[in-house]
């Protein structure tokens, strides 16, 4: 399934999940609850520019140390559809993959967005943008399925009903 | 197998706290999960904000340890544990050769007695609960040779900073770190989880030390599974070497606000220090309140320094009063709490006001990490702690009169 959106440029590298998410409000479990202090460290601001159909354009080694998964509900509660960065820190990155969030590196794609820019992840392998195409590797397999699955949620579900 | 391929692995034990815990159980609820793959190997703590800041935090422990009866599982509450990393090691569910899945980032200490420990969100954890296993991306591996032993002040955290400080907070992503050599051999279990505790701020996987006559030691009275040492392949592939003589290495900092930005500490000298904090899960061990104490026996914390010891476990904290260390601590004017993540993160128990400079034996000085984004935090050995609550500034331990 394509995710389409519109992107907004997270500026930096290594960015980490404390400012995503800072500690203080990690004693939070309800999603839309955590919604609200999603950047708080960072750039409180960028909250307000979420627009429901967003597309995070992010930088190197995103979303560094903590392995909250608050970070990536707290934008999918906020309705980013997808992060499109040069490369991710593992745990974010596995928090994207199974929450059903789609994240993908790109570095070129990232060159080429702007705030605004229309992009779109096609998980056959092609990140565009405001229409170049930008080809990236394809996912291993158990990742891909995955991700047809919607998330770890119900790929687990189905593996239990197997049983 | 090879690098960079996507395969399942079994989880020998699942481990979650009272802030990934209650996320997971959650998502466990919406996989149909009703039971948990084998209750002998779950283990949850209460540590993050223990004992309970507000009622929202109490309300998370209440949930974590009624969770933990219905499924029959093992809990570490309040009074019985300690920060959860450091517990898991001192009674015995960490053993060499075993895949702990655990939800949080610094579930790569376990490295230190030869397991591959490795952190994971709560997602993650609700599906290990559920299977008994967990994607993994296949690492490749980086060998950290470690020759000569450490020279005065200079502890295992030196090791890892002096690691971050060449490879950068990126530079082990995708990657296993994996100390080796005579220099490895010759440090402490205690040295070796301070080492192996910080392989994430790297991006790796974990931090491996190869089981030996150390780590046996530690290990038998301990251990809940029976266990073989794993050794690495001969013919694994290595992406890259790194050799450091432990000898030639000086007391670091890692300034603020990336663990990768690291330095001597003399280069660091003079800075202002409104507070220390000794404690955490890589360096609130034995070792290090020791180390601490040294320093601070039959001196002061400074006037204008607020000082604060963690000891990780209640077990740590018992033997530390045995050995009248808690004594010395609180004679010299610091603060000596009880086991907890604390401010370690934020979360409570010595939070930083904005334009204040934090001297710790922590393992992540991100900004706001501590409490305000406009505070600035140090990250050093626990020796180097202790100089900085004395001399109200980073100082080398070397020169306190
Ligand atoms: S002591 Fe700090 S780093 Fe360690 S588990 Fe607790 S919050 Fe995380």
């Amino acid at each position: 399934m394509t995710v389409e959106g519109i992107a907004l440029v997270v500026p930096g590298d290594n960015v980490d999940t404390d400012v995503m998410y800072p500690g203080a409000f990690l004693n939070i479990e309800d999603p839309e609850a955590m919604a609200p202090h999603l950047f708080e460290g960072f750039d409180p601001s960028l909250r307000e520019r979420l627009t429901g159909e967003t597309i995070l354009v992010v930088g190197e080694n995103f979303g560094i140390g903590s392995s909250r998964e608050h970070v990536p509900i707290a934008m999918k509660a906020n309705g980013v559809r997808g992060v499109v960065g040069r490369s991710f820190a593992r745990i974010f990155f596995r928090n994207c993959m199974n929450l059903g969030l789609a994240a993908v590196a790109c570095p070129d794609a990232v060159d080429a967005a702007r705030d605004g820019s229309a992009i779109a992840i096609d998980p056959s392998g092609v990140v565009v943008v405001d229409g170049r195409r930008f080809p990236v590797p394809a996912a291993p397999a158990l990742l891909t399925e995955l991700a047809e699955a919607g998330g770890l949620v119900a790929w687990t579900e189905r593996e239990l009903e197997s049983r | 197998m090879r690098p960079g391929d996507v395969v399942t692995v079994r989880c020998d034990v699942v481990m979650a706290n009272d802030v990934s815990g209650p996320v997971a159980f959650r998502a466990m609820e919406k996989m149909g999960a009703t039971a948990v793959f084998d209750p002998s190997r779950v283990v949850m703590v209460a540590d993050h904000f223990v004992p309970a800041k507000d009622a929202k935090s109490a309300e998370l422990q209440a949930r974590l340890k009624d969770w933990s009866r219905a499924h029959g599982v093992a809990f570490y509450g309040q009074g019985r544990g300690g920060i959860e990393h450091t517990l898991l090691c001192e009674e015995g569910w960490i053993v060499p050769g075993a895949v702990v899945a655990g939800g949080d980032s610094h579930t790569c200490t376990y490295g230190a007695l030869g397991a591959f420990g490795t952190g994971l969100g709560s997602t993650d954890i609700a599906s290990c609960l559920a299977l008994g296993r967990f994607w993994q991306r296949v690492p490749e591996t980086i060998v950290v040779e470690l020759t000569g032993s450490l020279g005065p002040f200079v502890a295992g955290k030196d090791v890892i900073l002096a690691v971050l400080g060449r490879i950068g907070v990126g530079g082990g992503t995708n990657a296993v770190l994996e100390f080796a050599g005579p220099g490895a051999e010759a440090l402490t279990i205690d040295e070796r989880l301070a080492v192996a505790n910080m392989a994430v701020e790297a991006g790796s996987e974990t931090g491996l030390f190869a089981a030996d006559a150390t780590t046996e030691e530690y290990v038998r009275d301990r251990a809940r599974f029976p266990w073989a040492a794993d050794r690495t392949d001969e013919d694994a592939e290595v992406r890259e070497r790194l050799a450091i003589d432990l000898a030639a290495l000086e007391p670091l900092v890692a300034l603020p606000h990336l663990p990768g930005n690291v330095a001597p500490v003399s280069e660091a000298a003079g800075v202002r220090v409104d507070q220390v904090y000794i404690g955490n899960c890589a360096n609130g061990t034995l070792t290090d309140l020791r180390q601490a104490a040294s320093i601070l026996r039959g001196r002061q914390v400074h006037p204008d320094t607020r000082a604060i010891v963690v000891p990780a476990t209640q077990a740590i904290w018992r033997a530390a009063a045995a050995e009248g260390l808690l004594d010395v601590f609180a004679e010299a004017g610091a603060m000596v709490s009880t086991p907890t993540c604390g401010a370690c993160f934020g979360g409570s128990n010595g939070a930083l006001a904005p334009g204040e400079n934090a001297v710790t034996t922590t393992n992540r000085n991100f900004r706001g990490r501590m409490g305000s984004p406009e505070a600035s935090v140090y990250l050093a050995n626990a020796w180097v702690a202790a100089a900085a609550a004395v001399a109200g500034e980073l100082v080398h331990p070397r020169t306190l009169g």
